[in-house]
C-alpha cells in the first residue's frame, strides 16, 4: 500500500475530492496546514509596522491506496489541484506497512 | 466642560436636561468596555483577556473611589488652585436629591455620575501602552493611586471652579487635557519605568482580531457623543448640539486623513488605520468641538488623522514600547486638539474667544499651551514616580516566562479562545457541574 499526501491550495479541495470520488477512492483525511515553498509568504502592515507572514494556509489531503493504483491516483490529484500559478503545492507518496479497519479488524488492502 | 457662565443664581431643574445627561452618562460608561474591545483586538491571543480586564477593573475601582472622596477632590471647594474638598460630598453623604449643580439645570447627582464615567475611562486609556506584561494587582493599585494623585487633582485644575487652568481660561470642552493628554502622558511615564515587552521589535506582534478592534472603535464613537455633547450639561443654547455635530464631522475627516496617509506611505487602506483614525479624530475634537465650526472640525480631524498616523511610528525610532499607541493617539491627538483651538476658535461657539484665523490673535493659543504642558508635565512625572514606587516594591511586571507563555493564563487562569476541536481539556472529576451530578443521581433512582 501507499500513502499519498497532497499539500495544496485550500480552494482546490472540492475539485480534488470530486476527482478522487470519480476515481473510486472511498475515504480520505483532510487537515488544515500552513507552510511555504518557493512561493514564500506575503507582507502585512499594521500601523506602519511591516510583518512578513511566511506561512500561508494550505490543506493537507491524505489517501491510502493499493500499490498498483498509486501512480494513477497521484496524476488525478495533481490534475485537480493545478491552477498553474506559483504556490500550487506538492504531492508525494510513501510505502505503508499495514492498515487496520478499526471496526472489523480487517488488515491490509481489505481495510481500505 | 462648560466654563462657569455664572447664570443668575436661580436655575430650575430641567427634566429634559436631566434625562439627556443620564443617557449621556450611560453612553460614556459604554466607552470603557468599548475601549477594552478596541485594545483587546490589538493584542495577541495570549493576552486578550488581560487587556480587557485592565479596562474593566477601572469600572470597579474608580467608581468606589469617586464615591468615597474623588468627587470631593475634583469638584469641591478649591484649595490653592490645586485641589478641591467638600466634606459633605465625602461618601456622597450629604447631597439633596433635588439640589442643583451650581449654575445649571441638573441635580448634583446627575453631574457627579456623568463625571464619574470620565474618571473611570481615563485610567483605562493608559492600559493600552502596558499590554502583555503588567501584574494585575500592580495595575489595580496603580489605578487607585493614579486616580487619587493625578486624575482627581487634574480634573479640578481644568474643570473645577478655582482650578488654575480653569481660571486662566484654558478651553477644554470635554477632556482633551484632563482625559487624553493626561492619560497619554501617564502612559509614557509608566512605560519608561517598566520597559518593553519581551521581543519588542523582534517578534511579530500582530493584532489578533481586527473585527474586535472595529467593534470597539464603533462603540467608542457612539459613546463619545455622550462624552462630548453631554459635557455642556444641557442643551439650552445649542452648544451641545454643535459639539455633537463636530464630533461626527471631525471623526469622519480623521478617518479619511489617516487612511490617505497610510495609502500613500504604506500602500494600503487598513481597517486598523480606519479604526485608529476615528479615535484620533474623537480625541482631537474633544477639547475643541464647542469652539470651532464644522469646517474647522474637518480641519482638526484631518490634521489629527495624519499627524497621529505619523506619530505611531515614533516608538520604533525612539525605542519605547507604547504597545497600542496610547502616546501616539491620545497624547498627540489631545495636544493637537487643544492647541488648534488657538487657531480655529470662531468666537461664536461656547464663548466669544476667537483664535488666530478668526481675528483673535495668539492670546488663546498661549493659554492652551499652558494648559497642555502643565498637565503633560505633571502627569508624566507623577505617573513615572508612582510606577517606580510600585516597580521597586511589589513589582510591576510578570516574570519573563509568564509573559512569553501568555499573561492570561498567569494572571487570570483563563484563555480567551478555545482552539481545540474536541472542546478542550478533560473536566476534572471533582468539578462535575451540580446539575449534571443531580441528573445522574436521578437516573439511579429510576
Amino acid at each position: 500500500m501507499k500513502l499519498i499526501t497532497a499539500v495544496v491550495k485550500p480552494h482546490r479541495l472540492d475539485e480534488i475530492k470530486e476527482a478522487l470520488q470519480a476515481f473510486g477512492v472511498h475515504g480520505l483525511t483532510v487537515t488544515e496546514a500552513s507552510g511555504y515553498g518557493r512561493q514564500r509568504g506575503h507582507t502585512e502592515v499594521y500601523r506602519g509596522a511591516e510583518y512578513t507572514v511566511d506561512l500561508v494556509p494550505k490543506i493537507r489531503i491524505e489517501v491510502l491506496v493499493e500499490d498498483d493504483d498509486a501512480e494513477q491516483l497521484i496524476e488525478v490529484v495533481v490534475k485537480a489541484a493545478r491552477t498553474g500559478k506559483i504556490g500550487d503545492g506538492k504531492v508525494w507518496s510513501v510505502p505503508v506497512d499495514t492498515a487496520v479497519r478499526v471496526r472489523t479488524g480487517e488488515r491490509g488492502p481489505d481495510a481500505l | 466642560m462648560a466654563p462657569a457662565i455664572t447664570l443668575a443664581a436661580e436655575t430650575e431643574l430641567s427634566a429634559a436636561n436631566t434625562g439627556f445627561m443620564l443617557i449621556c452618562s450611560a453612553l460614556v460608561m459604554l466607552m470603557t468596555p468599548a475601549l477594552a474591545f478596541f485594545y483587546g483586538g490589538m493584542v495577541r491571543v495570549k493576552s486578550t483577556l488581560n487587556m480587557l480586564m485592565m479596562s474593566f477593573i477601572s469600572l470597579g475601582i474608580v467608581t468606589v473611589l469617586w464615591v468615597l472622596y474623588g468627587f470631593s477632590m475634583a469638584f469641591g471647594t478649591d484649595t490653592g488652585s490645586i485641589v478641591g474638598w467638600n466634606s459633605d460630598w465625602v461618601g456622597l453623604s450629604d447631597i439633596g436629591l433635588t439640589e442643583l449643580w451650581d449654575g445649571y439645570t441638573i441635580p448634583v447627582f446627575v453631574f457627579l455620575v456623568f463625571q464619574l464615567m470620565f474618571a473611570v475611562l481615563t485610567p483605562a486609556l493608559i492600559s493600552g501602552a502596558l499590554a502583555d506584561r503588567v501584574k494585575f494587582t500592580a495595575w489595580a493599585l496603580f489605578i487607585a493611586l493614579w486616580a487619587t494623585v493625578v486624575y482627581f487633582p487634574v480634573a479640578h485644575w481644568v474643570w473645577g471652579a478655582g482650578g488654575w487652568a480653569f481660571e486662566l481660561g484654558v478651553i477644554d470642552f470635554a477632556g482633551g487635557t484632563a482625559v487624553h493628554i493626561n492619560a497619554g502622558a501617564a502612559a509614557l511615564g509608566v512605560i519608561l519605568v517598566i520597559g518593553k515587552r519581551v521581543g519588542f521589535k523582534k517578534d511579530p506582534m500582530r493584532p489578533h482580531s481586527l473585527p474586535l478592534v472595529m467593534l470597539g472603535a464603533g462603540l467608542l464613537w457612539f459613546g463619545w457623543f455622550g462624552f462630548n455633547a453631554g459635557s455642556w450639561l444641557g442643551n439650552d443654547d445649542g452648544v451641545g448640539a454643535l459639539m455633537f455635530v463636530n464630533t461626527q464631522v471631525a471623526t469622519g475627516a480623521a478617518v479619511l486623513g489617516w487612511l490617505a496617509y497610510e495609502k500613500i506611505r504604506h500602500g494600503a487602506f487598513t481597517t486598523l488605520g480606519a479604526a485608529s483614525g476615528a479615535v484620533s479624530g474623537l480625541v482631537a475634537i474633544t477639547p475643541a468641538g464647542g469652539a470651532v465650526s464644522p469646517l474647522g472640525a474637518i480641519a482638526v480631524g484631518v490634521i489629527a488623522g495624519v499627524l497621529c498616523a505619523m506619530a505611531v511610528g515614533l516608538k520604533y525610532r525612539f525605542n519605547y514600547d507604547d504597545s497600542l499607541d496610547v502616546v501616539g493617539v491620545h497624547l498627540v491627538g489631545g495636544i493637537l486638539g487643544s492647541l488648534l483651538i488657538g487657531f480655529f476658535a470662531t468666537g461664536k461657539g461656547q464663548s466669544d474667544v476667537a483664535g488666530l484665523f478668526y481675528g483673535g490673535g495668539l492670546d488663546q493659543f498661549w493659554k492652551q499651551c499652558a494648559g497642555v504642558f502643565g498637565v503633560l508635565a505633571y502627569s508624566l512625572v507623577v505617573s513615572a514616580i508612582l510606577a517606580l514606587i510600585l516597580h521597586k516594591t511589589i513589582g510591576m511586571r510578570v516574570t519573563e516566562d509568564e509573559e512569553v507563555a501568555g499573561i492570561d493564563q498567569a494572571e487570570h487562569a483563563e484563555t480567551a479562545y478555545d482552539f481545540s476541536g474536541a472542546g478542550g481539556g478533560a473536566a476534572r472529576t471533582t468539578a462535575v457541574p451540580a446539575h449534571v451530578a443531580q441528573a445522574e443521581s436521578k437516573k439511579v433512582d429510576a
